[in-house]
């Protein structure tokens, strides 16, 4: 007879499906860290004087700090100099000037994982920035977005054709000195995406960047930079997969968001690196710095993050609400199973007046999976008639997993308000008898019961994304009626 | 086919954890056939219903259930389900987040696909619910909501009965859905079972007071205690509980056993 202790088994043993590697001939640098390797990097990236400056400050501090130990996740220690720090595919001789130059193995790599990159088998409506290791292999939809004054390009591209942007808002969020990972990344980062929404433009397609790490022993380090100007509105997305090693590798990204007067930003990641297998060896450690300034009045920046991949997650996507009347939301769901750890959640940072912060997290835990909900709550002294809402839930499978709650509340000014709402749950027995009852099978069961927990959150993805957020928990399609 | 039973119990034996809870029950079902189970708590009652929906955690050590002529017990419990048995729960479950709507047409669905028959899409079963609604003359909103979620007791027996219309059961087994009613819930919950009795089915009406058969007529009416049948007659049986109570008949059949 089927049990739900079967089915969470088997749900267990669903395989990675992105598991595979691309043999793709790479050019990389040696493991190890110094000064010699940023300048490598820099050399490689042809970069300006300033950007060099700026990496080889952070280094100096970088090697000043220690590594945190305060997550609730244990993992071995990193070993800084083992790690690869540059790798790129091996540029043929005459470097693509289009995508149709791309090695046709990239593009292949990337309809594999359905992102195709040739425009003509887009779906109308997303433009794509691919990352595969270090570097950009193509953005689609450039020309499209320049008509409108939308600047979307990789992150070296951006150093070179529009430095003003750069050097303006680089590091403005997110300083180098911000913590060890941060540190580490504005010294050795090697790509990413940058985005620049000029005054008054809705940007007229979804943004979207694909994260893949294909080389053994490297570290993925890269660096986002998304800007509103006034009026500007922009909604992101993000996906990552990597093959499946029996070694940890670090993934170190910092993304930093800006938006100006009513402007509004809206990021959304589906985050399924690979999570080692089922007796917790390998996978990702994903260990990222993300933050968005509301830096002017009305501005709004909203977080949707489905974190179903990685050994480790901690991260804290958050927001500095320092425009009067600005917004910040964050909705997340955060699943682990087998022996994956979660220590996530955001910081909502209301220093403007009439701010207001949303922030509904889903904790989903299986197998031997800890999953831990992080988040702070701080109302500064200028921050009148200043609100807060936060949910927590916690839904558990099975009895070998664990799920935590640490919140933080600051408040400084009496006008505030903040409400925080938690629950914890188990997948019942009862609940999984009741659908068998009705003919509904335990494994379909157990996806609609888990879908329908996540569904305040879902309903805040963008449709494709959603729809994919959903196959990734091995959901079948709910809510079609009614 | 007319007199082949629906369901057929011969003294079966089951319980929990070495305990026994059914001792030799015994009890025949025809198609077109009301049977009400009556007894006092702890008389096995809703542990038969769960043992005959499929629940897990129970042991049966003696005797055979035979549903339309197969081994019930050998089916897991979505294959009864499919199968066309159906439990209204003394406790409704509730299931945030997903649809009522949904939930049914998925359930449904599944008994189309089992039945060889082409699945319902969304607007061909939104039409089916709308005819049952008016049938039963509900009010719709419950619908809307997330399974059982934040309903009355009411509104969740309410919601059962909806379900069992849809789904049209062969077997339907109503665990105590007069438990916890006011008067004019119980009212709508009975004219709901009445209107859903059909000639090729048969509903087991589980209760622990006679006043749901006040509005559910039963053509049989069993009395059962320490986990076996110990009394059955017509709907005066039930009558006869109703002004002597109990003791007077779990007495005079521990002297004739």
């Amino acid at each position: 007879m089927s049990t739900a202790t079967d089915t969470i088994e088997d749900l267990v043993k669903t395989e990675y499906k992105y598991g595979f590697v691309t043999d793709v001939e790479t050019e990389s640098a040696p493991p190890g860290l110094s000064e010699d390797t940023i300048r490598m990097i820099s050399r490689k990236k042809n970069e300006p004087e300033w950007l060099l400056d700026w990496r080889l400050k952070s280094y100096r501090h970088w090697l000043t700090m220690t590594e945190p130990t305060w997550q609730k996740a244990h993992h071995e220690k990193i070993d800084y100099q083992a790690i690869v720090y540059f790798s790129q595919p091996k540029p043929r001789k005459d470097a693509p000037k289009s995508l149709d130059e791309v090695d046709p193995k990239l593009l292949e790599t990337y309809e594999k994982l359905g992102i195709p990159l040739r425009e003509r088998g887009r779906l109308a409506g997303v433009a794509v920035d691919a990352i595969f290791d270090s570097v950009s292999v193509g953005t689609t939809f450039k020309k499209q977005l320049g008509e409108k004054g939308v600047i979307f390009c990789s992150f070296t591209e951006a150093v070179h054709e529009h430095p003003e942007l750069v050097k303006k808002y680089l590091g403005s969020v997110v300083p180098y000195t911000d913590n060890f990972y941060a540190a580490l990344n504005s010294a050795v980062f090697t790509d990413g995406s940058f985005c620049y929404i000029p005054k008054g433009v809705r940007c007229p397609m979804e943004l979207s960047t694909y994260f893949r790490i294909n080389a053994a022993n490297t570290g993925q380090f890269e660096r986002t930079l998304i800007i509103a100007d006034d009026g500007a509105h922009v909604s992101y997305l993000e996906g990552c997969t990597a093959p499946m090693r029996d070694e940890n590798q670090l993934h170190a990204a910092v993304v930093e968001l800006v938006a100006l007067d009513d402007g509004e930003i809206k990021y959304s990641t589906v985050q399924n690196w690979y999570p080692g297998d089922e007796n917790g060896k390998g996978g990702i450690y994903n260990f990222v710095t993300k933050r968005g300034l509301c830096k002017g009045r009305n501005s709004k920046i909203t977080w949707t993050q489905v974190e179903t991949g990685s050994a480790i997650t901690w991260k804290y996507p958050s927001c500095i609400l320092l425009g009067d009347n600005s917004k910040g939301e964050f909705y997340s769901v955060a699943v682990t199973n087998n022996y994956q750890q979660a220590d996530t959640g955001t910081k909502m940072v209301h220093i403007g007046k009439n701010t207001s912060s949303t922030i509904i997290s889903k904790g989903i835990s299986a197998g031997h999976g800890q999953n831990s909900y992080r988040g702070l709550v701080k109302i500064a002294k200028s921050a009148t008639n200043a609100r807060n809402f936060s949910q927590c839930d916690s839904m558990l499978i099975g009895s070998k997993c664990g799920a935590h709650t640490f919140p933080y509340i600051e408040v400084k000014n009496t006008t505030a308000s903040v409400e925080h709402e938690a629950s914890t749950s188990k997948i019942g027995e009862d609940q999984i008898f009741y659908c068998n009852q009705r003919g509904i099978e335990t494994q379909d069961a157990v996806n609609m019961i888990v879908n329908g927990f996540c569904k305040e959150v879902f309903k805040e993805l963008p449709m494709e994304f959603a729809v994919e957020a959903q196959k990734l928990l091995g959901v079948s399609l709910e809510g079609s009626v009614g | 086919m007319s007199n082949q039973p629906i369901l057929e119990i011969k003294n079966l034996h089951a319980g929990v954890e070495n305990k026994q809870i059914l001792k030799g029950f015994s009890l025949t079902i025809y198609p077109g056939e009301v049977h009400a189970l009556m007894g006092l708590n702890g008389s096995g009652k809703s542990t038969l219903a769960a043992i005959l929906a499929g629940r897990e955690g129970y042991d049966v050590t003696e005797g055979i259930v035979k549903y339309l002529g197969k081994d019930l017990l050998e089916l897991d419990p979505e294959e009864r389900a499919r199968e066309g048995v159906f439990l209204a729960f003394q406790y409704p479950v509730e299931i945030p987040g997903v649809n009522s709507t949904y939930f049914l047409k998925a359930a449904l669905n599944e008994v189309r696909k089992h039945k060889g028959q082409p699945e319902l899409d969304a607007i061909e079963f939104l039409a089916l619910v709308k005819e049952k609604v008016k049938l039963l003359d509900l009010n719709d909103d419950l619908l809307k909501r997330s399974v059982n979620e934040g309903f009355s007791g009411g509104e969740k027996k309410r919601a059962e009965i909806f379900q069992m219309a849809v789904l049209e059961p062969k077997l339907a087994i109503l665990d105590e859905t007069d438990s916890g009613l006011d008067i004019d819930a119980l009212k709508v919950v009975s004219s709901g079972v009445n209107k859903l009795k059909r000639a090729d089915s048969a509903q087991l009406v589980i209760t622990h007071y006679q006043r749901l058969l006040n509005y559910i007529i039963p053509d049989h009416v069993h009395v059962m205690a320490d986990g076996r049948i110990i009394k059955s007659g017509g709907k005066d049986l039930a009558l006869e509980l109703e002004a002597h109570g109990y003791d007077r008949i779990v007495k005079a059949a521990a002297v004739t056993a």
